[in-house]
């Protein structure tokens, strides 16, 4: 049956079976490829948007569970204020190295930021221990957030 | 991977410094459209396993600059992670002055001529040689392009060459003022001769090289935009996952494809030898009506193959006759002289490589010819086999490489490509076939299993006269890179088996055992240095504890006739303080390591609780990679060599029962998270040796490094890996 879903601040009509993954129609149904396939059981991250700003893995998450609520993905998440500075931190601390996994850890780490813009090592392990990187880019993920942390309250006084 | 040229450069590392056939030849290409095109000619290694006897001279990368200004790279060394994307365009920039994001770079497509990496014989990226390979051939390449710039601007003046420079994309006549941007002189400049000899830079003069340059894939990476194999788009694709048979070496018997037909978005069921695929308008069709599938097995001869049959194949296989590997001095007279002896058996399991993206093709076969959209480091290989599978010539298979979301050697295997083009065969539209993680675990090209013995004779002051290590396991050279396995001896396997150390009697042996047909290995992160820093420097570890001595002082000992590597150890003992006393708890452990090239040395932190359970907190590592390309790159490199060296050390096992592959996924396949990462401090020794290799000597030292520190905190002494904390509960 037809599902109505609201993507990045447009609606898509989707024509696909209930259960199926929202993952699998951002990337084969709507060419949204940044949202990335790693394990399909929510083990890895690789696939996390934003469902109404909270981080959901995309590959278990079917699209009849959706309804009207608000999906963002990699390709809108510099629309975020969290997420531009992210992705920002992410450039200046040269966090990626194959980068496969990033789009998930950029999207995790702005949830985080929104909720909570002042994370500690915990809150940062906590929130971010879903999200698997094989390059082990975890270092510098650490130091981004907190820059990014640093970013936000400055701007929030400028 | 292996380092092909290991060996090479320890016997004649001088006769190399003097710079000895190490010419880069270049040539000028026309091109209908105009611009300068230069194509860089390498010297080809003649000791290359891979030699095949043809002419030592062939075009390799190109150059190429329009008459807008715009330089472009063809890349032939792809990226993984590992920074290529950065460092090779970087040693153009550096000679060629321009700014790094003038640079554009494209996939090269498979031509082994034009585009073989020296080092390997042929196009391929691996075993930590991309910088190794390049280093000299592309800033030969911008110098000479430099150049003939230069003599062309000074053409049109008519001034001496001499009274021109070159800078940011610009010939500049100082004396006048006068200035030709690159793009203007292109026409005149490919009319030159290319010049025989050019000068380099003076490394003093560097102002690209050795500093840290911003990745140039970073943006994309950043913004969902950058195109892994897997985000392929081609118009009128489908997408396929696939079943290969769970047995080793079983093959298919029959489907029943009645339920699935009813799932919607299917569109097809394909029947291979040994697999089965099922085509649909989206992945998640795919794998519904995959799991809707009855399939029935023809299991084959390993029905009831375990891990432990393997490991007793192995444990027999290691008291045949072995192939000596290096033997110097006489290490078995020394042994029976010593006053003292120890032995040891050390043991590395199975390993698959989980790369985040796992593994997929995109393939459409046309009645005219392939196109194949993949990621992979063997891109002539992924031709090669394509054209066997269609029948097609070579040159009617196109292969679009793209950026790799991780490498560590899984994609220098060409299997999944094979697969995907019998698949898309059997259709006419194009096909993405994605494999499920589970697939993409269970049908891994794995790291071999290795069962090693090692043998020391002490003297009376517990230092070793004699030293000697049989290594027993497959042989990845055999099947991957047949010439390069020579009398039986797989030189990989064998790599750094005496560690950086120089025993005057030692003894490296290695017999070959294979596991069962269908179960294959191949490479990993720095298969041989990896497995035998392992075996050496917990063995040495032990020797240091036999001698009742601390184990840098000890190791510092062996290491007099290496000075690098007694530099790394030295600034890792210094930085780690390693002379002030270990907070309680906390226990402390070294190695050191030489492969690739490189010298490294790192100081585990660990903790264990009461329950057996691990914990790294800091690590602490030194690198000496000779001349640096992009210090950040070796600090990211070494970072993540640490982790990726920390999840095997920990977690990493693939084992087997009943033929299969007990592992699936990243619940029973773990790999390190955030909140079980170390902090990590890297400190580099700055050198103007020739560059060393980078991606994988830090996955290589971290593993000895912690079971030393667990042995400082624990007394137990840990031989295998993973580390098994059953073993370390407290009583």
């Amino acid at each position: 049956m037809a599902h109505t879903l609201k993507i990045n601040g447009g609606s898509y009509v989707i024509d696909a079976d209930s259960d199926t993954p929202l993952l699998w129609v951002l990337r084969d149904l709507l060419g949204m490829t940044g949202t990335k396939f790693g394990c399909g059981m929510a083990l890895c991250g690789a696939c996390t948007v934003h469902q109404d700003g909270q981080p959901i893995r995309s590959c278990i998450t079917t699209i009849d569970s959706i309804g009207d609520a608000e999906i963002t993905t990699i390709e809108a998440i510099g629309s975020i204020p969290a997420g531009a500075q992210v992705q920002k931190a992410w450039l200046d601390v040269e966090v990626v190295q194959c980068g496969y996994c990033q789009s998930g850890q950029i999207v995790s780490a702005t949830a985080l930021l929104t909720t909570n813009p002042k994370p500690n090592d915990n809150d940062i392990d906590e929130a971010m221990s879903g999200n698997i990187c094989r390059c082990g880019t975890y270092v510098r993920i650490r130091e981004a957030i907190k820059r990014a942390s640093v970013a936000l309250a400055t701007n929030a006084k400028g | 991977m292996f380092d092909p040229l290991v060996s090479h450069e320890v016997d004649t590392r001088i006769k190399i410094s003097r710079g000895v056939s190490r010419r880069t030849m270049l040539t000028v290409i026309t091109v209908a459209s105009g611009g300068l095109l230069l194509g860089v000619s390498l010297p080809y290694w003649a000791g290359t396993a891979a030699a095949s006897g043809e002419d030592n001279f062939a075009p390799n990368a190109f150059i190429r600059i329009a008459r807008d200004g715009q330089v472009t790279l063809v890349m032939n060394q792809v990226e993984m992670g590992q920074g290529t994307y950065t460092s090779m365009p970087m040693l153009v920039a550096e000679e060629l002055e321009v700014d790094l994001a003038q640079i554009k770079l494209e996939h090269a497509p498979p031509d082994d001529k034009l585009y073989r990496n020296p080092r390997l014989g042929f196009q391929v990226t691996g075993g930590s040689t991309s910088v190794r390979a390049f280093w000299k051939p592309l800033r030969t390449a911008g110098a000479a392009a430099r150049t003939m710039l230069i003599s062309a601007a000074a053409a049109t003046w008519n001034v001496e060459t001499a009274s021109c420079q070159a800078a940011e994309g610009e010939v500049i006549h100082a004396p006048s003022g006068r200035k030709l941007s690159y793009g203007s002189l292109v026409d005149q400049a490919a009319k030159l001769p290319v010049p025989d000899d050019v000068v380099l830079k003076d490394p003093r003069d560097f102002t690209l090289i050795g500093s840290s340059a911003k990745r140039t894939d970073a943006t994309a990476k950043v913004n969902g935009t950058a195109e892994f194999g897997i985000d392929t788009k081609v118009p009128g694709m489908k997408i396929a996952t696939v079943a290969a048979c769970p047995i080793i070496g079983g093959k298919l018997r029959s489907v029943d494809e009645s339920k699935a037909a009813t799932v919607k978005g299917v569109i097809k069921v394909v029947r291979l030898d040994d697999a089965v695929a099922v085509i649909a308008d989206h992945m998640g069709a795919a794998k519904k009506g995959l799991e809707a599938l009855v399939i029935a097995w023809d299991q084959g001869p390993n029905a009831a193959f375990s891990t432990a049959d393997m490991v007793q194949q192995l444990k027999d296989a290691s008291t045949r006759q072995a192939i000596v590997a290096i033997n110097q001095g006489d290490a078995g007279k020394a042994m029976s002289t010593s006053p003292r002896r120890i032995d040891a058996v050390y043991q590395m399991p199975l390993l698959a490589h989980a790369a985040m993206e796992p593994m997929n093709c995109t393939v459409h076969v046309r009645k005219d010819g392939c196109d194949v959209w993949v990621g992979t480091q063997v891109i002539t290989r992924a031709q090669a086999t394509a054209a066997a599978v269609t029948g097609f010539p070579l040159e009617k298979v196109r292969v679009h490489n793209h950026l790799l979301g991780g490498g560590f050697g899984r994609r220098l295997d060409v299997d999944g490509i094979t697969q995907a083009v019998q698949i898309a065969k059997q259709v006419d539209y194009p096909v993405k076939v994605i494999w499920t993680r589970e697939e993409d675990i269970r049908h891994d090209v794995y790291r071999p299993y290795y069962y090693d013995t090692l043998s020391a004779g002490l003297d009376d002051k517990g230092y070793p006269i004699a030293f000697s290590h049989r290594v027993t396991g497959s042989s990845i050279l055999a099947r991957w890179l047949p010439p390069a396995f020579k009398n039986g001896l797989d030189r990989d396997a064998v790599e750094a088996g005496a560690g950086a150390y120089s025993f005057d009697n030692v003894l490296v042996d290695y017999v070959r055992q294979e596991p069962p047909a269908g179960l294959t290995t191949g490479w990993w992160r720095g298969v041989g240095v990896t497995h035998n820093a392992f075996m050496v420097e917990g063995f040495v570890d032990e020797l240091a504890t036999a001698a009742g001595q601390d184990p840098v002082s000890y190791r510092r000992a062996l290491l007099n006739k290496s000075p690098r590597a007694k530099a790394v150890l030295d600034l890792v003992a210094e930085k780690a303080g390693w002379d002030k006393p270990v907070p309680a708890g906390i226990g402390r452990g070294v190695a050191v390591v030489f492969g690739f090239g490189s010298y490294i040395a790192q100081v585990a932190e660990v903790s264990v609780a009461k329950e057996g359970r691990v914990r790294v907190k800091r690590v602490v590592c030194a690198v000496d990679c000779g001349q640096m390309i992009n210090p950040d790159t070796i600090k990211a490199q070494m970072e993540g060599g640490i982790i990726f060296g920390l999840t095997a050390a920990l977690y990493g096992a693939i084992t087997l029962k009943n033929g299969r592959v007990e592992q699936g996924n990243f619940d029973t396949y773990q790999v390190l998270r955030i909140d079980e990462a170390p902090t990590i401090e890297v400190y580099m020794i700055a050198s103007n040796e020739e560059p060393g290799g980078i991606g994988e000597p830090g996955t290589a030292t971290i593993a000895p490094a912690v079971v030393n520190a667990i042995f400082a905190l624990t007394g137990k002494r840990l031989r295998q890996l993973p580390i098994d904390t059953t073993e370390l509960k407290s009583a």
